[in-house]
């Protein structure tokens, strides 16, 4: 059964961005928070609140649909996965998406989630979670 | 791997950087590679606020690498006590100083304009500050340069209050605004040279040369800090669980030490603050842990349910100073205290023991209306002190002139230094447990309880029945390995985690060879160096002198004995060297 990440109790977050570390550790083999695709940002400071930005895996993604070059193609269990030979960078998926969950890496790729559960393991407050799906 | 060092000098508006790894191969980075880059930039015998002083942040090798790796040291010549200044923080500053690529940051030179410093990638600006110059408190100041400068969501912003323009010689820097470069008056080093602010943030990858040593170091030390209980009791009610135990024990300095219990420990107790007033606890980047704990204050200033509500950080040493300390016995009004201490920008524990020895100076008769501006001092008078902490900030006489510059010159001025509770210069942290607490801070190399953890030797004095030799070898070992964690920079709470073997194995997961050994060797002699800088500038342990109150009040092991104090610091001068 395929899987997605939620973001399931957002008022619990501490602001460590443990969870960001964990995806570039994991997925771009790099110590950074550009290359996460998670993101944690806070508006106002850390006297205000804490946004957790992640990809709500859509079944029918507007990113996907965006895209001129068929570089998203949606993802079984929701999402898309990227395939980077075919995106030239045009950054039109990142406005498709509401929640502002694709954002590009030094290089200009866009960095998206792949739904593995990463980030929820190294949450130390229960934040994330890692969810089973249908599969379509 | 990392030695990139920022050199700004506000004088001529000129900044470079310089590949010092000669620095940090030798020293590994934060407070071993700060040291010598003050010993280089500093001169001997200034002034501490002339522009000549440096300020110097530096982060290490495992800095964001590491969870809990998440602390910035910061160097400087104290105006506070004219040696050696170092102060470390936390919040976000550590991870954007990594991610900026800057693993140290060298500050000289005074603008000749308020200004502040903006510093994002390799940009790297210094700006015009006058419209912010008298903006009196912190948080509104953040939320200025948030408006208008980049990186938004994940930078660090420090910057000064008015204490630090006014150049209270205990004036902290306020970072992200939860955490501090506190105690030894980096605030007033800042104030000095017109520097407002420094705003930083940074996108850069840290690639390491193996990677999959890397995940498996991070999974353990990882579990190690989550899992296990080593640091439970930063979690639950943060430091502030002291209040009690070290009240029970009789280790707890309460009004200007005359006491070592406070009758009304329980209302502004750890569990009386978690149970009252904590809203929620974030974390410092990189720190799963979450210790900063958030209280929430309401403060009715209306008839018809009109609240003024402020969110303030609170911690054990906090309390202490302003709670037990002043004799308040209402956590909100030691919340109330804490919250104008931070928007002025003032070092809490100094203001609490400045605070408590006017307060006995004036129970004695010894300072009059006259000197306070017709402010009466009682113990557990939130109002009154109120008053005072502004009065500081402003120093509208000579009293309050003196009052800013800390109790020791102020004693030394108005009488009472067998009652001015200070050691080396500086206000003592919330522990009469015994003669090493005592000793570990004259002899730190900051005069922190943090240095050696003085307090917990007391303790362990206690239940194992150590001698002085005992207490005194364990006082050096915390000084030489503290020294190692503070080099990488690892948060001295998490230390159960990074403990010698650890460090060994994260830094040679990160491509650093080193054995226990030379680490050790290491320690010390960034120790030996931050000695040659304070004797440099005429600190001398034998001429440090301890308040008769020391004596006078009994602590955890007892009256604490003249005799045995000056016996450990015979032993730990042999033993040191220094
Ligand atoms: S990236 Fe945005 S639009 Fe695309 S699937 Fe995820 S949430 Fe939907
Ligand atoms: S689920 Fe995986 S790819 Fe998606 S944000 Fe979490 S760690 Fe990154
Ligand atoms: S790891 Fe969890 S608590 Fe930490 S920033 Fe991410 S979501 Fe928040």
């Amino acid at each position: 059964m395929p899987a997605k990440i939620k973001v399931a109790n957002p008022n619990r977050c501490i602001g460590c961005f443990s969870c960001m570390l964990a995806c570039s550790r994991a997925n771009s083999d790099s110590v950074s928070l550009i290359d996460s695709a998670i993101d944690i940002r806070t508006s106002g400071g850390i006297e205000s609140g804490i946004g957790i930005i992640v990809c709500r895996s859509c079944i029918d993604p507007p990113c996907a649909r965006a895209c001129p070059k068929g570089a998203l193609t949606p993802r079984n269990g929701g999402g898309v996965v990227l395939d980077k030979d075919l995106c030239d960078s045009c950054m039109v998926c990142a406005d498709a998406c509401l929640p502002r969950a694709i954002h590009f890496d030094r290089a200009d790729m866009p960095v998206i989630c792949i739904h593995c559960g990463i980030c929820a393991k190294f949450c130390s407050h229960d934040v994330l979670e890692i969810r089973k799906t249908e599969v379509l | 791997m990392w030695s990139k060092v920022l050199y700004i000098d506000l004088e001529t508006g000129e900044h470079h950087t310089r590949d010092r790894s000669d620095l940090f191969d030798k020293y590994l980075g934060g407070t071993g590679v700060a040291t010598q880059l003050l010993l280089e930039e500093c001169p001997a015998g200034i002034d501490a606020l002339s522009p000549e002083n440096p300020i110097i942040f530096s982060i290490g090798p495992l800095t964001t690498i590491y969870p809990c790796a998440s602390k910035v040291v910061s160097m400087f010549k104290s105006p506070m006590t004219g040696e050696l200044g170092e102060s470390h923080a936390g919040g976000r500053l550590a991870m954007a100083m990594r991610f900026a690529g800057y693993d140290s940051i060298v500050i000289k030179g005074r603008a000749a304009k308020p200004s502040y410093l903006s510093i994002h990638d390799n940009e790297v600006k210094i700006k015009d500050a006058t419209s912010i110059w008298n903006v009196s408190s912190v948080e509104v100041t953040g939320k200025i340069l948030r408006e208008v400068e980049p990186g938004k969501g994940r930078r660090s912003i420090m910057r000064i209050g008015k204490a630090g323009v006014n150049q209270v010689r205990y004036a902290n820097v306020n970072v992200d605004t939860y955490r501090h470069f506190g105690r030894l008056g980096l605030g007033a080093v800042f104030g000095s040279k017109n520097l407002k602010a420094i705003v930083i943030s940074g996108t850069e990858e840290v690639e390491l040369p193996d990677m999959s040593a890397y995940k498996n170091m991070y999974g353990k030390l990882y579990k190690e800090v989550v899992d296990t209980e080593v640091m439970d009791k930063y979690h639950d009610l943060g430091t502030a669980a002291n209040i009690n135990v070290l009240n029970q024990l009789k280790g707890l300095p309460t009004k200007n030490l005359k006491q070592s219990h406070f009758e009304n420990a329980e209302s502004i107790s750890g569990e009386y603050f978690a149970d009252n007033l904590l809203l929620r606890k974030i974390a410092c980047s990189n720190c799963p842990i979450g210790c900063i704990h958030i209280a929430m204050l309401k403060t009715p200033f209306q008839k018809g349910h009109e609240f003024e509500v402020s969110h303030i950080s609170y911690d054990y040493e906090l309390i202490y100073s302003l709670g037990t300390n002043l004799g308040i016995t209402m956590g909100e009004d030691v919340l109330r205290l804490i919250d104008r201490c931070e928007k002025h920008g003032l070092d809490v524990m100094s203001t609490g023991g400045v605070l408590a020895w006017a307060t006995e100076m004036y129970e004695r008769d010894l300072i009059t209306p006259t000197d306070t501006l017709g402010i009466s001092l009682r113990w557990g008078d939130t109002d009154n002190f109120l008053k005072m902490i502004d009065r500081i900030v402003e120093m509208p006489n000579k009293f309050y002139q003196a009052l800013a510059k800390g109790t020791a010159v102020a004693a030394a001025e108005y009488g009472g230094e067998e009652f001015a509770i200070n050691l080396g210069g500086l206000e003592i942290a919330g522990y009469h447990t015994g003669p090493a607490s005592i000793v570990g801070q004259i002899v730190g190399v900051r005069h922190s309880h943090l240095d050696n953890g003085g307090y917990s030797i007391d303790q362990k004095a206690s239940s194992q029945q150590l001698n002085e030799e005992q207490m005194v070898d364990k006082l050096i070992y915390e000084d030489y390995w503290r020294m190692i964690n503070n080099s990488l920079v690892c948060c001295l709470f998490a230390r159960g985690v990074y403990g010698e073997q650890n460090m060994v194995d994260a830094l040679e997961s990160v491509g650093i060879k080193k054995t226990r050994e030379e680490l050790e060797a290491m320690g010390r002699e960034i120790f030996l160096a931050k000695y040659a800088f304070k004797k440099r500038e005429g600190f001398d342990v034998e001429k440090v002198s301890v308040p008769k109150r020391f004596f006078e009040t009994v602590s955890q092991l007892g009256m604490v004995q003249e005799e045995t104090l000056e016996q450990m610091l015979e032993l730990y001068r042999k033993k040191t060297g220094i």
